[in-house]
């Protein structure tokens, strides 16, 4: 499972009808620090997270686990909004 | 599956039903690879070597429950022996 934040929405028309009603965000991986890191995913959103927000991804086909997204075409979802991250070395 | 180094943990107060009561631990993989989450579910703590499982199956150490993770700690590692 990855860290991320939120930094755009995805808007598409015509797509699968299993994806309608499904908010597709633009996410930015990052590091347990929150500095950026290499590459970005499109993740269906299950918590309502917005913009700017630290999230938790879950990909492959455990995305499909998430609420509402049973049989759906997803292969990374958002399944939380992380408060914060404690760092214990 | 691979090893892994738990270095701490992550918070989320709004999170998917089913992780609710779940800990999601920092796991840093032992020789070379980056930082993940990972659900806790032998009751693992920070500076613990542990096991961890990856992908759909990941979700198979919470029987009964559908838990949406594709990384998961199963066991704690006591020792581990290299022979290269």
């Amino acid at each position: 499972m990855l860290l991320a934040r939120i930094t755009g929405t995805v808007v598409a028309t015509r797509k699968d009808p299993r994806l309608e009603g499904k908010k597709l965000l633009i996410c930015q991986l990052v590091n347990p620090r929150g500095e950026d890191e290499k590459g970005y995913i499109i993740a269906v959103d299950t918590v309502d997270a917005g913009y700017r927000e630290k999230v938790l991804i879950v990909q492959g086909s455990s995305a499909r686990m998430a609420a509402g997204c049973k049989d759906t075409p997803v292969d990374a979802a958002i399944v939380g909004i992380v408060d914060h991250v404690e760092e214990e070395r | 599956m691979y090893l892994g180094k738990v270095v701490g943990n992550v918070v989320c107060s709004v999170k998917d039903d089913a992780l609710v009561g779940i800990r999601l631990m920092l796991v840093e993989r032992l020789y070379g690879g980056g930082t993940v989450v990972a659900l806790d579910a032998v009751g693992s703590g920070p500076g613990e070597t542990v096991y961890v499982c990856r992908g759909k199956e990941a979700s198979f150490a919470f029987k009964g429950r559908e838990v949406p993770t594709e990384a998961t700690i199963v066991a704690i590692v006591d020792d581990v022996q290299r022979m290269e």
